[in-house]
């Protein structure tokens, strides 16, 4: 009946992929931003955003219509070319990972083979490639740039500070996070993540890598953190130092930008933590009902974005010496001896 | 190993941290969802005045300008008028009264010197406390705001029974 090797329709699946996956993790993170007010205000004793819908459900939805009709001001000195493109490039650069994280285990089409003639039968990822990892450190890397460009552009002594204090920051935490994920590679000896996350389905869809790679995990969660900018490294936009950091001068939708691209980038981190090291979709019984993967994948973000807003209701902001100083002297030299340790093991013990 | 026991130190740290905000989570919370619930307010709170009467109905200021002496941001205003006619069908309990009593809520610093200063106790703090208005002019509230009989009280207050009845109080802290 249809040709599924027709490129149009793989096109359209393709498309059909991007789309879902954007507006679920747009939509999820619309929410996140409420969730992240009740539970921060939970743990402080208040009760938060409850007025606006059930429970304060449409807040986010009065908070986007509030940032559109807002007026968009631009500072007079700005440069207005590259004011305007930063929240660009920091929400594309936070959108563009989305495609290569599996959501799911390898899953037949239901009723496919009636349709089609025979099973139809796709890895539940948008974009299946084999240096999935390497794209999503560089993609995310361009973040960076967002930032300091924004911090420059605004033309203010807040944002430059902001911006200087983030460019900083990132390069020196995204060594790190490099350098604790080489272990999860070593072992699995790919970078496609759909085959890291397909490898830890052993021992009843529990053989994750953490198991293997405590110190990796740990040193790859304080560095996300890190690069994600949250509390307790929110330095660029520290608002009782800074007012709000490399932000300070962006209003309305612009700055609505950036608070999209910060907790997609949180979305993206977490998915990335579950795929390398929680086992992604790998769980009891994904290998009998491979339906089941999504929500294990889903469970294991909403733990790590639940951690997220844990912390940040915990832990003081760091100096910034004492931040550049754990970086340098502590985490980097963790992540090496992490290499070194996977290695040894790798030469001696392990053979596939 | 100093860096180990740091280490040890401060994971320690961050773990009894995160306990003490999760275990914060369960627990009744502080906040009063103020129009539905009464904001609970103490029995000498001071919110906007009531100027008193007698069990007769006549109002107990004599127009003595004793408060308007008092009060350090000179809000309250009074116009003095004799009442000859016989003691029942005055309208204070004295030949003197006050037929202009105003007080400027937008220069009021409810400090209660006028309450101390009264000899008659004609006027006190109530616990209206929505004082709010669209206008400046909205802020100059006079006899007829403030007489007991004619100001409405808002159902938005609950007057604590004792000192310790607080909004917090049967709240576990």
């Amino acid at each position: 009946m249809f040709d599924t090797n027709n490129p149009l329709l793989i096109a359209g699946a393709q498309f059909l992929g991007i789309f879902l996956a954007f507006n679920a993790v747009l939509v999820l993170t619309a929410y996140l931003s409420l969730v992240e007010r009740r539970v921060l205000a939970v743990m402080q004793g208040r009760l938060g955003p409850n007025r606006v819908g059930w429970f304060g459900l449409l807040q986010p939805l009065a908070d986007g219509i509030k940032f559109i009709f807002k007026e968009d001001i631009a500072p007079d000195k700005a440069t207005k070319f590259i004011y305007i493109l930063a929240p660009f490039i920091a929400i594309i650069s936070a959108l563009m990972t989305l495609i290569v994280y599996p959501f799911g285990p390898v899953v037949t089409l239901p009723f496919s083979e009636t349709f089609f003639g025979a099973p139809v039968t796709f890895p539940m990822t948008v974009a299946r490639m084999d240096v999935a990892l390497l794209y999503v450190l560089a993609v995310t890397s361009v973040g960076v740039y967002a930032i300091a460009l924004a911090g420059w552009s605004s033309n203010s002594k807040y944002s430059l500070m902001g911006g200087l204090r983030s460019a900083a920051q990132m390069i020196s935490y995204e060594l790190s996070l490099g350098l604790s994920l080489i272990g999860v590679i070593l072992m699995s000896g790919t970078l496609d993540l759909f085959s890291i996350a397909e490898q830890q389905g052993g021992w009843f869809g529990m053989k994750w890598n953490i198991f293997f790679q405590p110190l990796g995990f740990f040193v790859y969660l304080i560095s996300a953190i890190a690069e994600t900018n949250r509390v307790p490294f929110d330095l660029p936009e520290a608002e009782t130092e800074l007012v709000a950091g490399f932000h300070t001068e962006y209003s309305a939708m612009k700055f609505a930008l950036f608070f999209i691209a910060e907790y997609v980038n949180m979305t993206t981190v977490s998915m990335l933590a579950a795929t390398l090291f929680l086992g992604g979709f790998q769980g009891p019984f994904v290998a009998e009902f491979p339906i089941l993967g999504p929500f294990y994948f889903v469970a294991k973000v909403f733990f790590f974005l639940f951690l997220y807003i844990w912390l940040r209701g915990t832990l003081p902001r760091f100096r910034f010496d004492q931040l550049m100083n754990f970086g340098w002297k502590f985490l980097l030299p963790v992540a090496l001896l992490n290499i070194i340790l996977t290695a040894t093991i790798a030469v001696f013990f392990y053979s596939r | 190993m100093s860096l180990f026991n740091d280490i040890v130190n401060s994971t320690k740290a961050i773990i009894k941290g995160m306990s003490v905000t999760f275990s914060q989570i369960p627990k009744q919370k502080w906040t009063v969802q103020y129009p539905e619930e009464p904001v609970t307010v103490q029995p000498r709170y001071r919110g906007q005045h009531l100027l008193h009467v007698d069990e007769l109905g006549r109002e107990k200021c004599v127009a003595c300008f004793l408060c308007a002496a008092a009060c350090p941001s000179d809000c309250i205003y009074i116009v003095a008028t004799d009442d000859p006619r016989p003691a029942e069908e005055r309208i204070g309990v004295d030949e003197r009264y006050a037929s202009v009593y105003n007080i400027d809520y937008g220069r009021c610093i409810f400090c209660g010197y006028c309450v101390e200063a009264c000899p008659k106790d004609a006027i006190t703090h109530g616990y209206n406390f929505e004082l709010s208005v669209y206008s400046r002019a909205d802020l100059l509230k006079t006899k007829d705001d403030l007489l007991i009989t004619k100001q409405k009280q808002s159902p938005n207050y609950r007057v604590a029974f004792s000192d310790e009845d607080v909004d917090s109080e049967y709240k576990v802290v």
